[in-house]
């Protein structure tokens, strides 16, 4: 199998090339996706190869886009929907939330919603309170969703064409902080199973549960503890739903300890809930109290000097992991 | 319209429906008072017409999706009143098995895609089936039912401007029956028509008498087969009334009672009946057959839906996802 290096964005789009290619009901639609190819290039070149019918620009209007997605799917069709800032998934929750991962439960299973919608969280971009949000627990506290929260070129790409093909609906979490990501994707064809974590690097003195772009500051930081004697591992769930209880659950009964970095709200946030699973199936194995480093429970602020302090970093992260390791010997 | 240029089959047809609608809602409301069916409901009593005369144009791979107030539409499309009734009931028989209750009515065999119980909430995934037929270069439409409310939400407009702009093959019918819960029409829409709306979202708007079932026939037909030739949405508004409260309860007098009156007095059946033998097409033994057939199945279908299987939990759990 040959692989070379490629972007999070090109992943994403030879993923939806191929799936639009291998399969004529798949179609995109989404603000601005189709005659400029996207705000973030993802859908780059696609309008051109596919023409305005399977590459549709929509006007703005968020409860329209996903509706149209639901309609589209449950008459058949494959849908992806793009809905540009995680925040403006929001102006669409009616449908989304009431709506989307309903309609298959309410109708006895008569109806199928296999569509996609595409967002990204957009860290370090700046953006102030209403273009940074990141709320994938609100997701997983709404039964129905699939969520897909990939972190790497080849997770992204193989994640993606699961979804599509995946009956249900799906929620594929990205960010504009990774589009420019290089990594290793091969050119033969291949699928990641939803519901699969990866353990993006093994160790064994502690856990580190990281998903999204949380992953490569965990990655760095594992990087420099190993040059201090600390052997850490990184758990990358992939998927929030289906959660990967197992993964995470052998990691904790070799490691003992816990920490997890998120991109997202600290209160009833990612975190909490693998928190919750931890105490709750791996108690006996736990060697330290679990440590959570998230998002401030604060909206976003716009300042650089702030923002960058209101999200969790690497050098927390090392500080945490050595008073962890140190305090539990 | 005239009614000699009709089959005798076809109004045999929506007399038989507007009849078994309005049996099965009086049932309806017979048996929620007595706590046989649990949950909330919302009667369609005095609509009967729109329903009715809507579904009479459509064929049966057509598609519609409803609304809360909805068993009518999904009576006139085609469902089986036995499985509705099982639905109402909670049992595993029902039309949605016992998941969904009254305002989720699906069938797609007959052409009931999907309800929604959040006022306007069907609207743009009606457009969303429209763009599936487009895509696939299909003849068939969609009919997205919803009330006068619906059309102050932010989605309908949405979907509206969407289906224009796509020139999708769907027909809006917003059922006027001048109350959202209590709030007149005059009170909330700013709009002198709610038809009006229509002028916004460039597509042909029509006002109908929706008490009268060969008009909204006519109109329903006009707009199918622009629709189905590929020249884009219509908007239909019915004028009519429920008959009964909201829902189930009584919630306060906010309506005068001559106005109550009044359009009970215009009732739809009575109005198609009186017309169907004033012109001699039907013969009062032949719609009396009708009525006891109806009375009968209404009964079939309380009958099977008592002798169904509750609905439990254990059993809900598997139609969550597809695995």
């Amino acid at each position: 199998m040959s692989v070379r290096e490629i972007t999070f964005a090109e992943a994403l789009r030879e993923a939806l090339r191929e799936e639009m290619l291998r399969d004529e009901r798949v179609f995109l639609l989404g603000e601005d996706i189709g005659l400029i190819g996207g705000v973030f290039k993802v859908t780059q070149g696609l309008y051109e190869e596919f023409g305005p019918e399977r590459v549709r620009d929509t006007p703005i209007s968020e409860e329209a886009i996903i509706g149209a997605a639901i309609g589209a799917a449950i008459a058949g069709m494959r849908p992806v929907a793009e809905i540009m800032y995680m925040d403006f998934l929001m102006c669409g929750a009616d449908e989304l939330i009431n709506h989307l991962p309903k309609i298959r439960f309410m109708t006895g299973g008569k109806l199928k919603v296999p569509a996609v919608i595409r967002t990204q969280c957009a860290f370090y971009r700046y953006a102030a309170a209403q273009h940074s949000q990141c709320f994938p627990a609100f997701l997983m506290n709404t039964p129905g969703l699939y969520i897909e929260v990939p972190s790497t070129p080849y997770d992204a790409k193989g994640l993606l064409k699961s979804a599509i093909r995946d009956e249900n609906p799906d929620i594929f979490i990205e960010s504009a902080a990774l589009y420019r990501v290089r990594g290793p994707v091969p050119t033969e064809e291949y699928l990641i199973p939803l519901g699969v974590a990866d353990v993006k690097k093994e160790g064994k003195d502690v856990t580190v549960f990281a998903f999204s772009i949380m992953v490569h500051v965990a990655l760095s930081a594992a990087k420099k503890l190993e040059v201090e004697g600390i052997s850490v591992e990184v758990i990358d769930p992939r998927t929030l739903n289906p959660f990967d209880k197992k993964t995470l659950i052998e990691s904790i009964k070799k490691t003992g300890r816990l920490v997890i970095i998120e991109p997202d709200h600290k209160t009833a946030g990612v975190g909490a809930e693998v928190t919750a699973i931890v105490v709750e199936e791996a108690y006996d194995y736990l060697k330290a109290p679990v440590v959570r480093l998230a998002a401030e429970d604060i909206p976003a602020p716009f300042s650089p000097k702030a923002y960058n302090a209101f999200l969790p970093n690497e050098e927390r992260l090392i500080n945490t992991i050595k008073s962890l390791v140190k305090r539990s010997k | 319209m005239d009614v000699k240029s009709l089959s005798k089959e076809l109004l045999l047809d929506m007399y038989y429906k507007m009849v078994l609608i309005r049996r099965f809602e009086e049932k309806l409301v017979e048996l929620y008072r007595i706590g046989k069916i649990p949950g909330i409901a919302h009667g369609y009593i005095g609509e009967e017409a729109v329903a009715v005369g809507v579904c009479s144009a459509l064929r049966r791979d057509d598609y519609i999706l409803s609304t809360h107030r909805g068993h009518g539409h999904s009576l006139a499309k085609g469902v089986d009143p036995k499985y509705l009734m099982a639905e109402l009931m909670a049992r595993k028989t029902g039309v949605c098995k016992g998941i969904g209750g009254s305002m989720h009515s699906t069938e797609p065999e007959v052409g009931v895609i999907f309800s929604s119980a959040i006022v306007a909430g069907s609207i743009p995934i009606a457009v969303g089936v429209a763009l599936a037929f487009k895509m696939r270069r299909e003849d068939r439409v969609v009919v997205s039912f919803f009330g006068d409310g619906a059309t102050n939400r932010g989605t309908f407009h949405e979907a509206l401007n969407l289906a224009s702009i796509w020139k999708l093959p769907v027909i809006f019918v917003c059922e006027n029956n001048f109350y959202a819960i209590s709030s007149h029409v005059s009170r909330f829409v700013s709009a002198k028509e709610i038809v009006d709306r229509a002028i916004a979202y460039n597509m042909p708007g029509k006002v109908v008498d929706g008490n009268d079932v060969l008009a909204v026939y006519e109109v329903a037909l006009e707009a199918v087969e622009r629709a189905r030739k590929g020249g884009g949405p219509t908007f239909i508004e019915a004028r009519t009334y429920r008959w009964l409260d909201h829902g189930m309860y009584y919630l306060g007098k906010y309506r005068p009672d001559e106005e109550v009156l009044a359009w009970k007095q215009r009732c739809p059946i009575k109005l198609f009946k009186e017309r169907l033998l004033r012109e001699g097409v039907v013969t009062e033994q032949e719609l009396e057959r009708i009525d006891a057939r109806v009375l009968q199945e209404i009964e079939e279908a309380i009958k099977f839906a008592e002798e169904s299987e509750e609905t439990d939990l254990e059993f809900t759990k598997q139609f969550v996802y597809v695995r």
